[in-house]
């Protein structure tokens, strides 16, 4: 479970101070499903980053699980990432020299898993979203809703307990979206808290409640529904 | 997959980035191993005719040069061999052995021969003028005080003793001794006889193939040629063996002193200078390494820097997924790894190449690998690419990994 306690987060730029979050006091449950919209600029990605243990706020505390995660090392909060939270991103960041596969694997490798398991279960990944005749293709030689799939597979890797997703369709067409909010509910219902920032509403009627954040302020919204 | 499977496969897939690089430290390391292999072996070939040469101080006529001498030493010039009496009368302290000679133009069975004139020992010894001096039957490392690292001086009767130490104990007034070559062209063997000068002579021995003039050569005892040839008694050459580090000292000063009418040369002279040449191409392969190296440094560090900001998204990937700074710096650091072994390898494997090429062409000396350089050119190489890369490494691991969201 996240709890945000008076979260602020100030960015100075130009001499003008900008409040990306202001005293952000914020509850999410395990296995929640919660959407984060609003307009650009609203702090959706600060407070994404707050959450990954990216991002150190100005002030107020974060704790997940009760552990306060900014004051781990960042060593630590780099092993909480890889063994408890998964990402999501918009352009699937996925790397361009390693296979669907290898892909997969990277979040086992840094968790000095064992090759041959890494292998095992970056197939049986694959296998899940749909991609097992892929498994062995570049990104470049796979089409947008395949390299979302082949994130999807990799955010599961270390069987994370939270997924915290970044405009997850903001690159696909209507059908493959609509494939990848499918997974992502099924991930959901896997058990799994998912945090999704999107400025979509049909994508945003996937999730059990929103939040809308107005200049760093989130403010409950209640489930939105579909257009 | 573990960290090197993702080192290979980014060097693997994207080779061209560190190519520059590459080849700047595998220039560095092969200007290096090329150089220092060939001075290696041009220094040990330099020793060994040091040892082989026998004599080390040359006393010629005052017009006649050292290449003069090394071309051919029929050129000509005579001085009398009571220079020879002289300088063993002086007693100078270092000289090991003297040996006169004179060269002179002949026909033998129709073939033009270089008989060369030469002193045995015994004929120093039956002078009564130079009994008691003792100074040319004293071994290597006497009380004399002559330096222990000359070559022995030690002489018999054998081929092998005038083809080492150029002095052979006796030698009758009509025999002679011939070179490997004059024996082969003239279908002579030890025993045989030869008209010299309408002399008959006996053939007392054949030299050993020595790859040197004296092959050429058919040598007799002094006086006869002398005699024969009508020179009188005069002398081309006084070959003297001196100890190595008399010979570098006050030696030749002596020499000139006790012969201000002569030219005196010690041999050691011009080893000097080659190996001072030796010295010099060294020094200048450790500059052009450095210059090399540093261009390399300089490339990888700049092909660094530009990978980092390439793969910024990667490594904010890398960092969200649960890299640690450790993994990001160890990631850069293991390719720079990847690339000095590489260029200290390739270095080590071109230089030694070029070396067996160029030695026997440039210098006509044989080359063979040198396993230190390997070690010198592989740290070498290592430790310049880790250096170039270490602050590259460092700004990657220090990326900001917020950087990999849509908007940031």
């Amino acid at each position: 479970m996240y709890q945000l306690e008076s979260v602020s987060q100030t960015y100075e730029r130009r001499g003008n101070k900008i409040h990306a979050l202001d005293n952000c006091s914020l509850t999410i449950p395990d296995n929640d499903f919660v959407a984060i919209v609003g307009p650009s600029g609203s702090g959706k990605t600060t407070l994404l980053s707050v959450l990954g243990g990216m991002l150190s706020p100005t002030s107020g505390d974060i704790t997940l699980d009760g552990v306060a995660l900014y004051e781990l090392s960042l060593q630590e909060r780099a092993a909480l990432r890889n063994q408890k939270i998964g990402f999501v991103f918009q352009t699937f960041n996925l790397v361009p020299w390693l296979t669907a596969c290898e892909n997969v694997q990277i979040p086992m490798m840094l968790n000095g898993s064992d090759s041959r398991e890494q292998r095992e279960r970056a197939l049986a990944l694959l296998e899940r979203v749909g991609l097992s005749d892929r498994t062995d293709h570049r990104p470049a030689e796979l089409s947008q809703g395949q390299q979302q799939r082949v994130a999807l597979a990799r955010t599961l890797a270390n069987n994370p307990q939270i997924i915290l997703a970044d405009e997850p369709t903001g690159n696909l067409d209507p059908e493959t979206r609509k494939h990848a909010m499918n997974f992502l509910t099924e991930f959901h219902e896997d058990g799994r808290t998912i945090v999704m920032v999107t400025h979509d509403k049909e994508t945003a009627s996937y999730a059990q409640r929103s939040i809308q954040l107005v200049d760093g302020v989130p403010r409950e919204v209640g489930p939105l529904q579909a257009a | 997959m573990k960290l090197r499977n993702l080192i290979f496969k980014e060097v693997w897939q994207r080779p061209t980035s560190m190519l520059t690089s590459l080849i700047a430290v595998t220039l560095g390391v092969m200007a290096l191993v090329a150089i220092q292999n060939i001075t290696i072996f041009s220094e040990e070939k330099i020793n060994s005719d040091m040892e082989s040469l026998g004599a080390n101080v040359l006393v010629m006529p005052p017009d006649v040069t050292l290449q003069d001498y090394y071309a051919s030493d029929l050129h000509g010039r005579t001085m009398p061999e009571e220079y020879v009496t002289r300088l063993a009368l002086a007693q100078l302290s270092g000289v090991q052995n003297l040996a006169p000679k004179l060269c002179v133009a002949t026909t033998v069975d129709g073939h033009e021969i270089t008989l060369t004139g030469i002193l045995p020992k015994n004929e120093f010894q039956k002078k009564s003028s130079w009994q008691g001096l003792d100074m040319l039957t004293s071994s290597v490392g006497t009380d004399r005080g002559c330096c222990a690292t000359l070559a022995n001086t030690d002489t018999d009767n054998s081929p092998e003793s005038l083809a080492r130490t150029r002095t052979i104990q006796e030698l009758g007034e009509r025999e002679v001794i011939l070179g490997s070559d004059v024996a082969s062209k003239l279908g002579v063997r030890r025993g045989g006889k030869l008209i010299v000068f309408e002399e008959e002579f006996d053939v007392l021995a054949v030299l050993p193939a020595t790859g040197t003039i004296d092959d050429s050569r058919m040598f007799a005892h002094l006086h006869s040629v002398q005699a024969l040839s009508g020179a009188g008694p005069v002398v081309n050459v006084i070959e003297i063996m001196a100890c190595c580090d008399d010979a570098a000292g006050d030696l030749i000063s002596d020499l000139s002193a006790e012969l201000p009418e002569a030219r005196v040369i010690t041999i050691a002279q011009v080893v000097e200078t080659q190996v001072a040449v030796n010295g010099l191409m060294s020094r200048l392969s450790w500059v052009f390494f450095s210059i090399l190296l540093l261009v390399g440094a300089a490339s990888i560090a700049s092909v660094m820097y530009a990978n980092v900001t390439e793969r910024r998204k990667e490594i904010g990937t890398l960092m969200a997924l649960g890299a640690t700074r450790g993994f990001v710096t160890s990631l850069f650091l293991g390719k720079a790894l990847l690339l000095g072994v590489t260029g200290g390898i390739g270095g080590f494997i071109a230089g030694t190449i070029l070396a067996i090429i160029l030695g026997p062409n440039l210098l006509g000396i044989q080359v063979a690998p040198v396993p230190q350089l390997l070690l010198i050119g592989l740290l070498s190489a290592t430790a310049v690419a880790l250096a170039a890369s270490y602050l590259p490494a460092r700004r990657a691991a220090g990326l900001d990994p917020c950087l990999v969201f849509n908007d940031a």
